[in-house]
């Protein structure tokens, strides 16, 4: 670890307008928000994240699960997992939100890590936490390791020849399915951007995770009013039982009507450079009878555009399996 | 010295074989155990290593001009600039054993990734870390090794061999060859391994995460150069150690090393990531075994020829043949075996060495063989129990091994199994069923133990063993109180100090067995020695009496004829002007003894799994745990209990999870912290049902106890693998099973 200045923010403003001077909000920012600090604490005692300033957000409120006035949920930034996950509300209205944050890390990290930062949630890529390796993440241009490395848990979508890292949220593929919102203020004033495009593809710039910019902070989030007929899951397939990231992961959110599948939002994780939308497989879906060839031939389509890696070929089948079953337990046709 | 007291525990006339919680338990749960990594001593620096980048090849140069000058840095030290150490010689019995033999620093070369090239020394252990990592080294690299699969370096040699296994292996009617792989396992304690070197003068205290104090200073003067009585090895309390600290490793002589030439007691804590290079590891195993039977199960033929990846300098042979010779009656066996060498770190014993990995093959290999031969895997057992050791023609001491058997497949309900792949449903999953047998041996080494029976009535037992975890320190206080009608509370346990009389490692699962005749005999003595105070002397309390007409209960020395007779102890000493009846004891080894030449000593058990299966997910999770073990006389059921059921949950991660991997372009561990590395969790561990058959082994000492520490890893990974095929029809020979090999069910 490095030495850093460090700066307990009294106001957004104050925060807002220390990080506008970094030269950058993303892999190498001088200038780093801290929240809960279980990803970034970890990431500068590996030498990965390397900030002269950190700019403590936790006494800036922020932390407040309200309904919104369309009658959706607003969530703010600083809300830790434990509290969002047990949030009566979430688990009444959005299940797969409240399935997806119980489903990652521990207990203990739950309780202090935030909405915001499992947003921002950094890949768990063993090639980019080691500053011994090569990794276009951590130093643009120095290659990716993880191609022809060990790459078993590593990304069979979106990726590119100079990443193939997971996000590893288990929130952000709940969120994606639930088609929620990132409000975001920043030294021009505050933005939304829709969850399916805050983060980007790794392309030639897998150094750039995000479409935030110096200063911007993330406020809140907002999701929209539940599907009152619509019933969403997450399921989480690993290697153990717990505390493990996600192989192949599914929250689903549909709505059945008439034995067709009238309302249908998937997305997936452990598979994807992002949390990956499954529009085309929702656009399959829809008006679709429910049954077992169906869900097949939907999980199918899911994969269509995979590109297995050295060691993840297995992830192929299972991203089917588990996009398939998600379906299965969202519509009744599986119980376990 | 810090003590462990009987806090608050039970006390009853008779203790042994009862549920005792460990008497150190409060001092864990209230945090005032303490650590190795907790010592803090006025003055002490922090020590940080740099370590190697490149797996193979040499370092050209080290530049540590930023490095000196960094904030609160005390000096970097590197080959050349620090007084070099010796070489250990070589070990005697079980004294003065280390694995990786080259000292930090003896040469340029490098031979494993991570290997110590440099060391940081700083106020603060922040300050050795930035600094160490802003030591700049340049290397020339060589090729170097990492391969998984394993090729001999040279032909086989036999371990054990009888008749003609390859001819009756050739005509036998039925015929099992396979290859069964384990792999890279790191033991992973959850205490890190960490040293504290004080120097006053030319005299060295070393607080050290070991399993064994007295083999630690055997090989650390020799190391050093200095007088065996100048060092000082304290242990106190281990966060578990798996093997792992049971012999020096190289972290330990440079934190002596660099707290010699600073002048100042120094801490080093290992990293997490640095325990997969630096401290030793289970070996990667490749094993073919083959078994040729009857079409009524006899066995005709056992072949079991096995390589272990090594370093490139340390022949550490990983013994996968241990259990092979006698564990079934076969008249023609062979096993043979060879290294690999790689470019890694040095492997060491890891919980159960060579029986665990070789058990795996074997009780995969039987199950195999049960399946061809469509009987109940059981029975094929049975079948071929043998009435002796056939190895060594010796009989066994304390063998019960049917009876785990057949104890065991009640408990587990094995009756009801329909041996049909896939045939068993419970609550819309697939169920299936395996089992294995184990064994682990029993064996005892040379220890000391001296009892002191204070005039308040106190006693104090202490002897240079260690408890890491397993209730040794329990253990003793219970067979001190046997002994010496002393209750517990009353009882102080002295361990894990070289200044203490000599006591065995916490390893092989013999402490116990070892140190309790020891303790036993010394109690005794003490008694004795009261006794005989109370009738020498004028102001003798039973002058003219003889000790025989004696006896001591509840404090007191009185006629065996006239029990109202009594004298409390303190009286008896303070008559005779003696501050404490004190008494020494002793045991003696097996290794080489005269029960091994007459007796084939070992423990027995069978294990049961049952794991459940979801096809549509390929979820596999272990949902039921039998195991039935036959270890002679539980001196203290509960931590005995307590060990099964953490090496069941060991296994689970042996057979599931487990793997080391090698990057092939860095030669480095690449998954090499408890994330990436996957180990059971308490979601993992289910209902574990543990019985001990409880026969007293007499042969192995008085009380007819052995040790449990390992047994309970045996055969664990080869019941689940033999369950994962019953459940899905796919074999796993390779572990860990993965949802990969899963999907092709």
């Amino acid at each position: 670890m490095e030495r850093f200045q460090y700066t307990r923010a009294r106001t957004v403003s104050e925060a807002i307008g220390i990080a506008a001077h970094s030269s950058t909000a993303q892999q190498g920012a001088p200038v780093r928000y801290v929240a809960g600090g279980t990803t970034l604490v970890d990431l500068m005692k590996l030498g990965v994240e390397r900030p002269t300033h950190l700019v403590d957000i936790n006494k800036l409120g922020m932390n407040a699960i309200e309904r919104t006035k369309e009658g959706g949920l607003r969530i703010g930034a600083l809300v830790r997992n434990a509290a969002l996950a047990h949030d009566p509300t979430v688990v009444r209205d959005y299940r797969a939100l409240s399935e997806a944050l119980l489903s990652g890390a521990s207990a203990q990290l739950r309780n202090v890590a935030t909405t915001s930062g499992n947003l921002l949630q950094r890949t768990r890529c063993m090639y980019f936490r080691n500053t011994a390796m090569a990794c276009n993440k951590r130093e643009p241009g120095s290659g990716c390791s993880a191609i022809n490395g060990d790459n078993r848990t590593l990304a069979i979508l979106g990726t590119s020849p100079h990443c193939i890292a997971t996000n590893p949220s288990d929130m952000n593929v709940a969120l994606v399915a639930l088609d929620a919102t990132i409000h975001v203020q920043g030294p021009k004033g505050t933005r939304t951007i829709p969850m399916q495009a805050f983060h980007l593809l790794p392309g030639d710039t897998p150094d750039r995770e995000t479409v935030l910019e110096p200063g911007d902070l993330v406020t809140h989030i907002t999701l929209p009013p539940p599907n009152a007929r619509a019933t969403s899951r997450y399921l989480k397939l690993r290697d153990r039982a717990s505390y493990e990231f996600a192989l192949a992961s599914a929250a689903v959110v549909v709505e059945v009507a008439g034995g067709q599948f009238h309302y249908v939002r998937l997305a997936m994780g452990g598979v994807g450079t992002k949390p990956w939308r499954m529009s085309a497989v929702e656009e399959r879906l829809t008006g679709a009878a429910v049954d077992d060839a169906t869900i097949r031939d939907a999980a199918q389509l899911a994969v269509r555009d995979a590109k297995p890696q050295s060691e993840n070929g297995f992830k192929v089948e299972l991203a089917q399996r588990c996009l398939a079953h998600a379906l299965r337990l969202a519509t009744g046709l599986a119980s376990i | 010295m810090s003590r462990s007291k009987a806090l608050g525990a039970p006390s009853a006339p008779k203790v042994l074989g009862g549920k005792l919680p460990r008497i150190d338990g409060p001092l864990k749960v209230s945090g005032r155990a303490t650590y190795t990594s907790d010592i803090s001593l006025p003055g002490m620096l922090y020590a940080v290593p740099v370590r190697s980048t490149i797996a193979s090849g040499r370092v050209v140069a080290i530049d540590d001009r930023v490095a000196r000058k960094m904030l609160g840095v005390r000096a970097i030290y590197y080959r050349g600039n620090i007084r070099p150490f010796f070489r250990s010689g070589p070990a005697q019995g079980f004294s003065g054993l280390i694995d990786e033999k080259r000292p930090p620093f003896e040469d340029d070369v490098v031979r494993y990734y991570g290997q110590y090239v440099a060391v940081a020394v700083a106020q603060t252990m922040e300050q050795a870390k930035a600094a160490a990592d802003a030591v700049r080294v340049q290397y020339a690299a060589d090729a170097h090794n990492v391969e998984r699969r394993l090729v001999a370096e040279k032909s086989l040699e036999t371990d054990s061999e009888r008749g003609d296994a390859e001819g009756a292996f050739k005509s036998a009617p039925v015929q099992i060859d396979q290859t069964y792989v384990t792999p890279t396992e790191v033991h992973n304690p959850i205490e890190l391994h960490a040293t504290v070197a004080a120097w006053e003068g030319d005299r060295v205290t070393l607080y050290e995460t070991t399993q064994a104090v007295m083999n630690h200073r055997e090989v650390l003067y020799q190391m050093l150069g200095v007088p065996k009585e100048n060092v000082r090895v304290v242990s106190h309390f281990l966060g578990s150690g798996f093997g792992g600290k049971l012999w020096p490793w190289s972290h330990s002589i440079l934190a002596a090393g660099v707290a010699r030439e600073v002048g100042a007691p120094v801490k080093l804590v290992v990293t997490r990531q640095a325990m997969f290079e630096t401290v030793g590891h289970r070996p990667r195993t490749q094993q073919r075994f083959r078994l040729g039977a009857t079409r009524d199960g006899k066995l005709v033929s056992m072949q079991h020829e096995y390589l272990n990846e090594t370093s490139i300098l340390d022949a550490y042979k990983e013994d996968c043949g241990e259990a092979t010779p006698f564990m079934y009656s076969v008249p023609n066996l062979r096993v043979a075996s060879a290294l690999a060498r790689r470019n890694i770190g040095t492997p060491t014993a890891m919980r159960g060495p060579g029986a665990v990995p070789g058990l795996f093959a074997m009780e995969s290999a039987m199950d195999e063989l049960a399946i061809a031969l469509n009987m109940d895997p059981i029975e094929l057992r049975r079948r071929n129990e043998p009435l002796q050791d056939e190895s060594t023609k010796l009989p066994f001491s304390s063998r019960h091994l049917v009876e785990c058997m057949q104890v065991g497949a009640e408990k587990f309900g094995w009756a009801r199994r329909d041996p049909r792949v896939g045939a068993m449903k419970r609550d819309g999953l697939t169920i299936g069923w395996g089992m294995a047998t184990c064994s682990w041996g029993a064996m005892r080494s040379d220890a000391q133990a001296t009892v002191e029976i204070q005039r308040d009535g106190t006693m104090s037992v202490t002897t240079a063993t260690q408890d890491i975890g397993t209730g040794t320190y329990t253990v003793l206080a219970l067979v001190a109180s046997e002994a010496t009608g002393i209750p517990l509370d009353k009882i102080d346990v002295g361990l894990g100090d070289t200044t203490l009389p000599p006591g065995p490692i916490s390893g092989g699962s013999w402490a116990t067995a070892s140190v309790i005749p020891a303790v036993s005999a010394a109690a005794r003595a003490a008694v004795r020695s009261l006794l005989t105070l109370s009738t020498s002397g004028k102001n003798a309390a039973f002058a003219g009496a003889t000790p025989d007409d004696l006896h001591f209960a509840n404090g007191r020395a009185a006629r065996k004829s006239d029990p109202s007779s009594g004298v409390p102890l303190g009286d008896v000493l303070a008559r005779a002007n003696v501050r404490a009846a004190v008494g020494s004891g002793q045991s003696r080894t097996t290794f080489g003894g005269e029960e091994s030449r007459k007796y084939s000593l070992h423990s027995f058990g069978a294990q049961f799994a049952e794991v459940t299966w979801q096809p549509e997910t390929a979820r596999l999770r272990v949902s039921r745990f039998v195991s039935v073990i036959d270890a002679g006389r539980m001196i203290n059921p509960k931590p005995a209990r307590n060990q099964i059921e953490g090496a069941v949950v060991m296994g689970i991660g042996m057979a599931l999870f487990e793997e080391a991997r090698y990057d092939k372009r860095y030669g480095a561990p690449i998954n090499s912290n408890l994330a990436d590395y996957i180990v059971s969790t308490n979601a993992d561990a289910p209902a574990i049902d543990v019985t001990f058959l409880d026969y007293p082994d007499l042969v192995l000492n008085e009380l007819g106890a052995r040790g449990v520490g390992e047994i309970g890893l045996a055969g664990t990974a080869a019941a689940i693998t033999a369950a994962v095929h019953h459940a899905t029809g796919v074999r796993v020979r390779e572990l860990p099973v993965r949802i990969e090999d899963l999907l092709r069910a």
